[in-house]
């Protein structure tokens, strides 16, 4: 039997073909990343422009921001496949589906994930972050985000079929970030405070791991669930 | 075997089974939360640092564990429903979620009752506080799936997939919480330790948390055959039924 | 018995007000959940009897074509 295309070739094709998409609809790039930049922006506004306050609060808020912004973002990642049908040709492919929803996690990621790591630095200065810690913001924030990619992609799949999905999905996935959020805020403490922090990082990383085995199939079978 | 469950996993039948069960759930469970409870309330001996206050321990321990041991069969409901295609499992899994919520929520509400005179402080940050916390949000996440959808057959599917992914996350959230309070804070305040709990003080608890456990099977049984009648409107049977208590 | 008196009982040894509200919200919100669950059957066959006899109109009104 032919199959047509390699496994390879499927997935590079799909994550080309999110990439090319993304860059003609720019606002999808933007606009999470407006998002994260505002949100951190309102905190010090909120709370007060004392640095010792935004010190200690930084890794929160800026942590809290990139989980509400990944989450906006991972709204649109099968809604539009979804309603013009090339889900369910991706559904029918020979290829296995976990593939293809990992190839659509990745570029979900290096669309919003990667513009939102570049940027962090630039925020971390707004709410006077430790010098020391910048290195542990940038290696949590890119161990973590794609964490929050894959897992909260679980949700949107589970979610793509219904019309108001939107608040369902905080309520679905936001529980699930809470490890993440958890030992990346304290990596990132344990940094300003010029303590070793490469525990928190492993447990990210071995998260990352763990996500990327299980997460595609369990996003393949929402997303059979959702379309069916 | 196989066959003796199968037959069990058509309609009818599992619906006047769990009929049959449910006064045995029932009583036992008024009979063993009352003889707890009035064991508890009245006999238990006083707690030497905590005074009477304690008493809140024959409720909320109960709770607590029975929370987990929902979720747990929840989720056991749903995976054999997604992976045996039985629909009976699913519907029970859809019929413990409530339940498990309420549950969880009591947990949560009587430890603060209890934190509040002890600690001086109705809510800490603490690890078991928080992954309660978080299971009542699965608990929630899955009831408003199932809620959302049009078609059960698919709201049950999907339910069940988050159930199975809370599984999975629920010792990560409870070491990552655990880890990070210890982190934060040289803790503070803990929850006391049992120490040297007296026979007195420990079988009515042993014994309510018993009997919550059959509660939550008796409202499992309850929900379930009104989650097998709405499930199947259609059949013969539960029109039949629908008739006789239209009549009354 | 651990109390003398009913008195000294309702009192819970001055921490009354805290274990009679774990125990009035416990019991209170498994009141309203077996309430709620013991409702259910019921409304869901009166639903289903609804359906019911509204099919049986529609086929009446289809005889009548």
């Amino acid at each position: 039997m032919n199959r047509g295309i390699s496994y390879t070739s499927a997935f590079i094709t799909l994550l080309q073909r999110d990439l090319k998409i993304a860059v003609r609809h720019r606002g999808d790039i933007f606009n999470p990343l407006l998002f994260f930049i505002i949100v951190v922006t309102l905190f010090p506004l909120g709370i007060g422009p004392e640095p010792q306050i935004l010190t200690r609060v930084a890794p929160g808020i800026i942590w809290v921001a990139a989980l509400l912004a990944s989450m906006l973002s991972l709204e649109r990642l099968f809604k539009a496949d979804y309603t013009d049908g090339s889900l369910e040709q991706m559904l029918l492919s020979p290829q296995p589906l976990a593939i293809m929803v990992l190839a659509k996690v990745l570029a979900h990621w290096i669309l919003t994930g990667v513009p939102l790591i570049l940027v962090s630095p630039l925020l971390a200065v707004l709410l006077h972050l430790e010098s020391n810690s910048y290195m542990a913001l940038m290696a949590t924030l890119t161990l973590g985000t794609p964490v929050l990619s894959l897992l909260g992609a679980i949700g949107v799949a589970l979610t793509v079929g219904l019309r108001k999905g939107g608040v369902l999905l905080t309520l679905l996935i936001l529980p699930l970030y809470i490890p993440v959020l958890i030992f990346a805020t304290s990596a990132i403490d344990a940094a300003g405070m010029n303590l070793p922090y490469d525990g928190q990082l492993a447990i990210i990383g071995a998260m990352l791991v763990g996500c990327l085995i299980m997460a595609p199939f369990a996003i393949g079978a929402s997303l059979r669930v959702s379309t069916n | 075997m196989w066959k003796w469950l199968n037959s069990y996993a058509d309609p009818e039948r599992s619906y006047n089974l769990a009929g049959k069960l449910l006064p045995w759930f029932a009583c036992l469970a008024i009979a063993l939360i009352g003889l707890g409870t009035t064991w508890g309330m009245l006999y238990a001996p006083m707690d030497y640092q905590q005074g009477d206050s304690f008493r809140i321990i024959y409720i909320h321990v109960p709770a607590a564990s029975m929370s987990m041991a929902a979720y747990m069969g929840m989720a056991t409901a749903s995976f054999i429903g997604l992976v045996w295609q039985i629909k009976a499992a699913d519907w029970a899994a859809a019929s413990i979620a409530p339940i498990g919520a309420v549950i969880t929520f009591i947990a949560l509400f009587t430890g603060a009752a209890w934190g509040k005179p002890m600690w001086g402080t109705w809510w800490v940050w603490d690890a078991r506080l928080t992954s309660e916390l978080v299971l009542l949000f699965l608990y929630l996440g899955v009831i408003a799936l199932y809620a959302s959808f049009e078609d059960k057959v698919l709201a049950a599917r999907a339910a069940g997939i988050l159930a199975i992914v809370g599984v999975i996350n629920i010792p990560i959230i409870k070491y990552s919480v655990e880890w990070w309070s210890s982190l934060h804070q040289p803790a503070t305040i803990k929850i006391t330790e049992k120490s040297t709990m007296t026979g007195d003080m420990l079988y009515p608890l042993l014994i309510n948390i018993f009997g919550f456990g059959m509660m939550i099977g008796a409202l499992t049984l309850v929900r379930f055959r009104a989650e097998v009648l709405a499930r199947n409107g259609m059949r013969p049977w539960v029109r039949e039924l629908a008739k006789t208590e239209a009549a009354k | 018995m651990q109390f003398d008196s009913f008195a000294a009982f309702l009192d819970m040894g001055g921490y009354a007000f805290f274990v009679w509200l774990a125990y009035g919200v416990t019991f209170g919100s498994l009141a309203i959940l077996i309430i709620h669950s013991l409702g259910q059957r019921r409304k869901v066959l009166i639903e289903i009897s609804k359906k019911i006899i509204r099919e049986e109109r529609l086929k009446e009104s289809r005889g009548n074509k």
